[in-house]
Parts: structure tokens; sequence; C-alpha cells
């Protein structure tokens, strides 16, 4: 049945790009790991300090969660990139490959060191005594003696390695480097079970590949056989030929669109690719950035385009805690990416996907609620509910106490639950302007006439070394109002419903055909 | 007979390990002329070991000098002297994951030598202790039993045509009949080679029929030095004594039985 579903199909053409990948960056990964700690832990084997001192640098950097060592290593290579482009005259990309590579080849580190050291340790005292009566040098009787004999254990520890490295490459996603992972996280994102479930399975079976190979070659070198270890060489030089070769043809040229990890970022980074291809334009897709490195990304040119919000970009980027309207907002917004980091907001698409709070239509009609401040006359009698983030943020505080609000009850819960949660547990909650779950709930957003919260108008980026480019800005020129926030929650709705957001973008090509081109969207709250 | 240099020598040997305690040596003073087959008996901790260290310079001494075929060993290098002089180790210590040849041949590898010399040098060695090279030559040390494993380490420590050969309890694992006929097989090769051999062994009766000589080490001492003979006939301190008397005891009931049945 499962087979049946054309997220299936789906998956299974993005397989050679993903597979690729995921096998190039953590065997990339996995031989760095193993050229540093295995000569580093020869090193250090007869020198108790050293020793002690990277078994505990490397036990802390297994304590560190794998998305964080990972999104650790984009700023700092980040900040690297911009002194050698200061000091050395040369630049590269701090965003995928590179800082995946050396993340998880730290991560490969601990169990190599650990086993080849402990292999070492365990090496019977009366052979290294044998060793030296027969006149062994102390490195002869490393290399002849006590490395032959802990290389199965050596091996068990790359075996380990090799399963973390390659089970943590998926997590490289969100820093730009496409994986296995990009299934996981993208059908985490748009609900699509299939992908989550595709990803899952060929990690694992790639990781037991992997695994089952290099256990043949323990075997050979535990056994002293040539044949075995031979054959696990072998087999790892096919699986990376194998996973390699599609991507070998496959067109590097051409651009990328970014998307950040959900499913209304697919959707439009999809909607961009889709607009680029029609105009004869090859595009390639990178999604699931996170939301803190997606603009870095693009400054630094690793990304050609992708949607951000005005109000995400005025708060964290530009640290800014003023609000000011709507227009004002994306002028500044823009005067400031093209003047810091030399992007150009090419326009701003026509809806916002700002926080909000809302209710039913049905509830908020009977109490004749309209905006926050008739909100704030029932508050007392209302219980409210937000995500785990909202009552942390500066949204809610100040529309709180702009308005007044004091609600009976405050709950803080996971989304799924919480919008099925309306009407009955809760009667109002936090949630973003274009989230299709509005019309799936029938739920109206209540107005903010003081204008407390900032504006989250999307907007096109574009890097800054295509700002030149005029068949790039052509071919989105269509894009620029001609979505409303009602077309993307019908869009986002959709999604939600298990539509891929390829086949969501077309729909909403068809439907936005004739709105393309307009102007920025005019100023609803009339500041 | 004419007086021969000593190939080694130990002069006022002290050996103290760690910070003050009691000497595992102490002022140890010893020729042996080459040729000769000495057997060094103790008791466990005596020193016997240590004693077997300092010549290959496996242990340093802390006073003393050792000479080997006359030079300061001090003043030669370690790893060239080791690979000079062969050494049976009491655990035999082959190593697991060599075949016999490769184990055999460890110490011409280290000298440099190209493999097929070496592989002739292993096949001769393995004729030399009885194991067919044909048959023996690819194993690995775990197919074999204990006394042939044995036969394998006393090839090993032969490979480089060494002069002197160091045994360190080389038999003690064995069982009984093993063990003599590989210890009467390896008084054949001592004289068969020419070597000088030092061996260590707790077994008074072992060292009796074996060696030439015998060094009784007591406490870091020696405690006499002399021909079996010369240490079963004069009782020079009540240890040698009491350490003697058992193989004469044995000896005697064993000529008493002998003598019995004869009738």
């Amino acid at each position: 049945m499962i087979f049946a579903n054309p997220a299936f199909a789906d998956a299974f053409a993005r397989l050679p790009d993903y597979l690729s990948q995921h096998v190039l960056v953590s065997l990339t990964a996995l031989a760095l790991g193993l050229a540093i700690s295995f000569p580093l832990s020869l090193y250090a084997v007869r020198r108790p300090h050293l020793r002690a001192v990277l078994l505990a640098v490397a036990s802390i950097v297994q304590t560190i969660p794998g998305l964080a060592l990972l999104a650790l290593f984009y700023p700092l290579l980040l900040g690297i990139a911009s002194l050698t482009a200061k000091y050395l005259g040369f630049d590269f990309s701090a965003l995928g490959f590179l800082p995946s590579v050396l993340a998880l080849a730290l991560y490969s580190m601990l169990p190599v060191i650990r086993n080849t050291i402990t292999g070492i340790d365990g090496v019977d005292p009366a052979l290294l005594r044998a060793a030296r009566g027969v006149g062994m040098t102390e490195r002869q009787s490393l290399f002849m003696v006590e490395l032959p004999l802990a290389m199965p254990v050596i091996m068990a520890g790359v075996r380990t390695a090799a399963v973390w490295v390659i089970g943590t490459a998926t997590l490289a996603t969100p820093i730009g480097q496409t994986s296995l992972g990009n299934y996981i996280f993208s059908g985490l994102q748009t609900q699509n079970i299939v992908f989550v479930l595709f990803g899952c399975v060929a990690a694992a079976l790639l990781a037991l590949t992997v695994d089952l190979l290099l256990s043949l070659m323990e075997r050979g070198a535990a056994r002293r056989q040539r044949a075995p270890i031979v054959a696990g060489l072998a087999g790892i030089a096919l699986v990376v030929a194998l996973s390699l070769a599609p991507s070998l043809n496959a067109q590097r040229s051409g651009y990328i669109v970014g998307a950040k990890p959900f499913s209304e970022q697919y959707i439009l980074a999809a909607l961009i690719a889709q607009r680029l291809e029609a105009n004869g334009l090859s595009a390639r897709r990178r999604d699931g950035l996170g939301s803190s490195v997606i603009l870095d990304a693009l400054a630094a040119n690793d990304i050609d385009a992708y949607v951000d919000y005005t109000g995400t970009i005025w708060a964290n980027a530009m640290k800014r805690g003023d609000i000011r309207p709507r227009q004002e907002t994306l002028a500044e917004v823009a005067a400031w990416l093209k003047r810091e980091r030399g992007i150009v907001l090419a326009g701003a698409l026509g809806f916002e996907n700002a926080y909000a709070l809302a209710m039913k239509r049905s509830e908020a009609e009977r109490l004749g609620v309209k905006t926050l401040a008739d909100l704030a006359a029932h508050a007392p009698r209302l219980t409210i509910a937000g995500d785990y983030e909202f009552f942390g943020r500066p949204e809610w505080a100040a529309i709180r106490d702009a308005y007044g609000l004091n609600f009976k009850a405050q709950r803080s819960m996971q989304a799924e639950f919480m919008y099925p949660a309306v009407g009955n547990e809760v009667d109002v909650v936090s949630a973003y302007t274009s989230d299709g779950r509005i019309a799936q709930y029938d739920l109206v957003v209540v107005e903010d006439p003081k204008g407390v919260i900032p504006p989250y108008d999307a907007v096109l980026l574009v890097a800054p070394k295509r700002a030149g480019d005029a068949a790039l800005f052509a071919a989105l020129k269509p894009l620029i109002g001609a979505i409303d926030v009602e077309l993307m929650r019908a869009a986002n709705l959709r999604a939600n419903k298990g539509e891929l957001p390829e086949q969501v973008a077309r729909w909403l090509t068809e439907r936005s055909a004739g709105k393309s081109g307009a102007q920025l969207p005019p100023d609803e709250r009339g500041k | 007979m004419a007086v021969m240099a000593p190939i080694i020598s130990f002069e006022h040997v002290s050996k103290i390990y760690g910070s003050g305690g009691r000497p595992a040596l102490d002022d140890v003073t010893l020729a042996i002329a080459p040729g000769t087959f000495v057997a060094i008996v103790g008791q466990s901790g005596s020193g016997k070991s240590t004693l077997l260290g300092t010549i290959n310079r496996l242990i340093d001494p802390s006073a003393g000098i050792v000479r080997f075929e006359g030079d300061d060993i001090r003043d030669l290098d370690a790893i060239a002297l080791r690979r000079r002089i062969g050494y049976v180790f009491q655990d035999v210590g082959l190593f697991p994951h060599m075949t016999l040849a490769e184990n055999i041949a460890i110490t011409p590898r280290l000298l440099g030598w190209d493999a097929p010399r070496r592989d002739r040098r292993a096949d001769e060695l393995l004729d030399l202790v009885q194991l067919p090279p044909a048959d023996y030559r690819n194993r690995f040390p775990a197919e074999l039993s204990g006394g042939q494993r044995q036969r394998v380490g006393v090839a090993r420590a032969l490979a480089a045509s060494p002069h002197v050969v160091l045994m360190d309890e080389p038999f003690g694992a064995l069982d009984l009949r093993t063990r003599d006929a590989l210890s009467r097989d390896y008084r054949k090769l001592h004289d068969a080679l020419g070597l000088t051999t030092v061996m260590i062994t707790h077994d008074v009766i072992e060292a009796v029929l074996l060696a030439d000589r015998i060094a009784v080490i007591h406490d870091g001492r020696i405690a006499a030095f002399g021909t079996p003979r010369e240490l079963m006939d004069g009782a020079q301190n009540a240890d040698v004594h009491a350490l003697m008397d058992m193989p004469r005891r044995q000896a005697e009931r064993l000529a008493a039985l002998i003598a019995e049945s004869g009738t």
C-alpha cells in the first residue's frame, strides 16, 4: 500500500541525490576523523598526561548533541572565512559540506581514540617483553606487535564511529548539507510520514551496510586473512562508487534556492524553483536550512534566493526592538540588507506570516471580538494556549501589555494538539497568520489595531552576486505581490493534508496567475 | 684447559628497584667462560631474573659493571646488543599474529635480512628443533602444543646465530616428559653450536643434569658458583647444602632402586 503512495515515488526520485551526498559527507568525515585520531592516539598512548587530556576532550565532544555540534561549526567557519578573506584574500563556503565534515569528523574521534588506546593497552605484557627481548625498538614493537594485535579492537572502534557518523549526518541538513536527513526534516515538517520513514530506513540500511563491510575487514584483521579485508575494502569502494555515480552526472551549476525547515518554506522554494525552470534557468533546492544559518548563507552566496520574513530580520539580524508600520519596516529591512549584507530584497510576496492570536470564528462572533482590545474585555473568563516558544517571545509581552490581556489560564502545548483544542479546552491560541490550520479549524485572527505585533511580510531575497542578474529578476517578478494570506493559508492547508510541496507550488502558480506583478501590498493597518 | 677470557662477566653489580628497599642484586661478581652452560638457581624473588636481564640491558644495574665479550655493556647500543643475544622467554612469547617462520625470523628481519634468506633460515631452524618445515612454517602459534611452542621459542632465539643464549625458566611450564626431551635436545644444540647459555631455573635437578656450572643465588647474592659436582660435594654454606641435599637424596634412592632391580 505504501508503495502506491505518490510520496514514495517522490522519495525514491530524490534518493540518488540525497544518498550520494550522505555517503560523500559521512565517508569524508570518517576518513578525516581516522586520519586525525589514529595517529594522535598512537602518539598519546605512551604519554599518560596527553592521553588523559585527549580522552577527556573526546568524551566532552561526545556529550555535545550532534545537532548542536553541527550548528556550532557554521558560525565558526563563517568567522574564519571572513578572516581569510580579509587577510589572505580568499574566501570559502562555510555552509554545507565543510562544517558538516568537520563536525562529524570530530564526532567520530572518541570511539577511534578510545579503542586504539584500550586495544594497545590490552596487548599481553609478555609479548611486549618478548618484543624488547628480540631487539625491537619501541616503534617496531608498536607497529609490528602492538598495532596488529590491537587491530580487532581498533576496527571495532572504527565501526562504532562509522555508524555514529552515518546516523548523525542526517542532522547536517539544517546547516545546508544535503543528506538523507532531508527526508526526515522535510517529512516531519510537512507531516509526510513516508518521507520520515524513508529517510530513517535509508540511513539505517547505509549504516548497516558499512558496518557489515567493516566487520568483514575486522574479521580479516583478527584472523590475518587478506581476502575479507580486500572484500570489505572493495565493498566500501563499491558503495561509494554506486552512490556517487549519479551525482557526477548531475548538474552542479544553476541557481540554488534555500528553504527553512517548515512546510510553507518548502512550498515557496518549490515555487521559486518552478518559476526559474519555466524561464529556462536551472535550479536546485537546499531545503531545511536553519533560520540562523540561512541569511548568512545568502549573504555568503552559498544560496541564491529564498523567502524570509521582515519581522525575523528586523529582530534577529537588525536587533531592532521597536515596532514600525508594515511598509516602513519593509523599506528599512530592504535598505539594511542592501547596505550591510549586499542582499537584494526583490519584493514582498503579498502575505504576512506573523504571530497572532486566533479563536473559533463562531466564538468570536458570539462574543463580538474583532480586535485584541475587544478580547481584553473577555480575557478573564478565557483560557489561552501557546506553543512552547510563544509565552517567552517579545510579541506576547508586547500585546499583553499594550491591551492589558489577563487570561483566566495560560497553557503551553504542542501545536499539533493546540488547534484541535480550540473551542474545547482552550479559547484562544497563538498562531501564525499564514498557517493553513486557521482555515482548517475555522478560526479567525484577532486584529491588532495598535500595531503592536511586528510585521512579518514574506520577502523574496536574492544573493549579492546575483544583484545584477536580469534573467533571474525577470523570472522572479511574477511572484511579487502574487500571494495573499488566504491563498497561502489554503496552500499550507494542502501541504498539511499530505500534498507534496511541488504539487502545492503548481497549484499556487495556477491560482496566483493574473495577480502577478502587483506592487507592494497596501498597508492593511493604515499606518 | 687454557684460561679463556670470560664472555660475560659481572663486576660488583647491584640493583635496587625504586628508592631504597632490599636490593634485588647485591654486589654480584661472576665470570662466565665461553661455551659454558650456566644454570642460575634460586627461589622466586632471589634476584635471578634481574641478573639475567642485566646481560642484554633489559634491566640496567644500579651499580657495577656488566661486560659482554669484554665490553662494558653501557657502551653498547641496547637494541643492537639484544639482537646479538638469543633469549628464550618463560612464557615463550611467540607473536600470535605471525606464522612460525615469521616468529623465528623476527630478529633477522630486524637486522635487515631479505625475505628469501629469512625463509631459508626459518626452515633450517625448524629442522634443528625437529619440526618439519613443510608442515610447520606457515602455522600459527595457537595451533601448537606447549612443547612445540617452546621448540619454536628456542629456534627464534637461535635465528640470528648468537653466541650467547639467555633462557628464563624455559621449560618450567611443560610436562615432565616433554621437558626432559626438550632440555636434552637443547643441550645437544648448545654443544653442537658452541653456544654459551645462561639458564634460570628453580629446579635444582634440572640444573644438575644440564648445566656445566651452577650459580646459586640467594637474597640477591651469589651463594655459590661451581660445577654440579663441586656443589654436591662441598657444603660452602648451609643454604647451598640444603638446596643440593634434595638431588643427592633422590639420586641415592634411585641408585638403590636400580641396584635392587639389577639383582
